[in-house]
């Protein structure tokens, strides 16, 4: 079976973007060590959530570093991926403090809600489903993530209630 | 009624009571009192109070602190550092979270503290992405302690410089190992490297750094402030001190509490947090987080320090607290654990990379009804292996739930290698 991806996955990105994108990575030229806070503005700017190939590699020249360490780091980190995402990542924990207090039941939830599996994106590209380790809220489990919004001390019908607002 | 243990808030006094981004409302509350103090001692003097004080790591290994900076202070360089370990990934574990959101002026002044006893102009806060809300929130306080004289140059009118950066993590467990944390500094792929040479000699960008966790820094300025003998008067013999628990799972009150080591944890669960929540049994609790210990019901009267919680048999690690009730299944939980590091393992060492996979697969046959005696003795003689051989403590401790398991819920293990459901 196909996994659901969103309609944008595997095009090239719009030379809009990816002006903007230089732009923003021009300002870390010269500075590699900072490459993990350029990703991270980068993947929230661009509405994909992902550093898909042509993005990576206009970050690689603005930042004045070879493409292959973009991709050391995008692949090394849980945050960043290449596969482009939906508007929305949504992030439910995991981990055992949330495992043994209902996180499949939420992580179930959430999934009949929009109607994709885990890893997978909505058609509208609204939506994509991920799991994920440890939010360290854990006093508050379960957890998850929407993008930068965390929640925590989820039920189901909480869940996906916070997922009918976005 | 039996009255209720109370806290003693030494890390978390603030929490609450203050403006967190506001640095008058710190120096209110004797805030930065440590540090010019601390301007007052040569760098022997401050390392000796702090090796006096018996402080050590509060991150997991519990290393003592002085003897850190003492390594630092001693290497001569044209640069060195301070990075503040705020990646608290081990899951069950939400201390750093909570002091960084109440009092960070309380971490800017350890680490201040610690440049100047080792003689670092620099420091980073190397902090989890998971952590969003945190980022300007701490801008905006080391704006203000900059504004004030507090950070910068010539730190309350002395001739001490230190400034501090916010570095970002990006979601990998393995990046709270020191070296690995330093590598994601420098904006690489976050794999542990070799040791030695330690962080303390050659570090960030080759230079001597001194890697402390946020809850070990926050302790510093009390210590300068009230002494060493004050500190060590708290706690235990061997772990002087307060240490944050955070008490999680299948309880009724789950939260985050200050207790001075040596605080039972039978107390901790059942007075502080009012015992196993809905009216469950108690079936274990893991102790130190995913890489920490499992133990039984009736192993849990025990005091809480790192010394007293070796001796039996299980690890006090970042303080995590988890509890599991009846209604869940150790076989299914140490699965979650290993699928955990099999996702976090970064690859660099066979024994890590290979054990943690190898390790889940057999778990999963006892998860299917079909794991043997056999099962068992390879997993035991991987464990040892891998505690052994791996490159860094991600894959040295991350056998400890699969050994502990096996060895205190050895009939829950039985159970389903004979096809039985526990």
């Amino acid at each position: 079976m196909q996994q659901k991806s969103c309609s944008c996955s595997g095009k090239p990105t719009d030379a809009a973007i990816l002006a903007e994108v230089q732009k923003l990575a021009s300002q870390y030229k010269g500075q590699p060590d900072k490459l993990i806070q350029v990703l991270k503005e980068v993947q929230a700017m661009v509405g994909f959530n992902a550093i898909p190939k042509d993005v990576g590699v206009t970050i690689a020249f603005a930042v004045g570093i070879p493409v292959k360490n973009v991709y050391d780091v995008v692949s090394f980190y849980a945050m960043f991926t290449d596969n482009c995402r939906g508007k929305y990542v949504i992030r439910i924990c995991k981990s055992a403090p949330c495992h043994v207090k209902g996180a499949q039941e939420v992580m179930d939830a959430i999934s009949e809600e929009i109607g994709i599996g885990f890893g997978e994106t909505t058609a509208d590209c609204k939506f994509t489903l991920e799991t994920c380790e440890c939010l360290g809220i854990c006093a508050e489990s379960p957890a998850m993530m929407v993008n930068d919004d965390v929640y925590s001390n989820l039920t189901p019908a909480k869940a996906k209630e916070i997922i009918k607002a976005y | 009624m039996k009255k209720s243990m109370q806290e003693m808030r030494v890390v978390l006094r603030n929490a609450g009571k203050i403006d967190p981004v506001k640095v008058e409302d710190y120096v209110a509350q004797g805030g930065y009192k440590g540090l010019q103090k601390a301007l007052s001692l040569s760098q022997d003097q401050i390392i000796d109070i702090i090796k006096n004080s018996g402080l050590r790591g509060r991150g997991g290994a519990g290393f003592p602190t002085g003897m850190k900076w003492s390594f630092t202070k001693g290497v001569s360089a044209d640069q060195k550092y301070i990075v503040c370990n705020a990646d608290e990934g081990e899951p069950g574990t939400s201390k750093d979270l909570q002091i960084m959101k109440f009092d960070p002026n309380s971490l800017f002044e350890g680490m201040a503290i610690a440049g100047f006893a080792v003689g670092a102009t620099y420091g980073y806060i190397y902090l989890r992405y998971e952590y969003p809300s945190l980022f300007p929130l701490l801008e905006e306080a080391l704006k203000n302690a900059r504004a004030k004289g507090y950070l910068g140059k010539n730190i309350m009118g002395s001739s001490f410089d230190f400034d501090i950066e916010i570095r970002s993590g990006a979601g990998a467990y393995v990046c709270g190992e020191e070296t690995a944390l330093i590598e994601s500094i420098e904006g690489k792929r976050g794999e542990p490297r070799y040791k030695p040479p330690y962080p303390g000699v050659a570090g960030l960008w080759g230079k001597p750094t001194v890697v402390n966790n946020v809850e070990t820094l926050v302790n510093v300025p009390q210590i300068l402030v009230n002494g060493a003998e004050w500190f060590k008067g708290i706690g235990t013999a061997a772990c002087a001190g307060t240490k944050i628990f955070t008490l999680c799972g299948n309880v009724a009150k789950p939260g985050v509490y200050e207790f001075p080591f040596g605080v039972n944890l039978k107390t901790i669960i059942e007075e502080v947090g009012g015992g196993v929540a809905n009216g469950k049994g108690l079936l274990a609790v893991q102790t130190g987080g995913s890489s920490g210990t499992i133990i039984r019901a009736d192993q849990i009267d025990m005091a809480m320090d790192i010394d007293n919680c070796a001796k039996f048999g299980a690890s006090l690690g970042s303080g995590s607290v988890l509890v599991i009730d009846d209604s869940n299944c150790i076989v299914d939980l140490v699965n979650n654990l290993m699928e955990f590091f099999v996702h976090e393992s970064c690859g660099k060492c066979t024994p890590c990379r290979e054990g943690n996979q190898r390790l889940l697969e057999f778990n999963k046959k006892f998860v299917d009804g079909v794991g043997t005696q056999k099962d068992i003795d390879q997993m035991l003689s991987l464990s040892d292996t891998m505690m052994q051989a791996a490159l860094c403590g991600l894959g040295q401790a991350s056998p400890t739930p699969v050994v502990t398991a096996i060895k205190n819920f050895k009939d829950k293990y039985c159970k389903h290698a004979e096809g039985g459901k526990c």
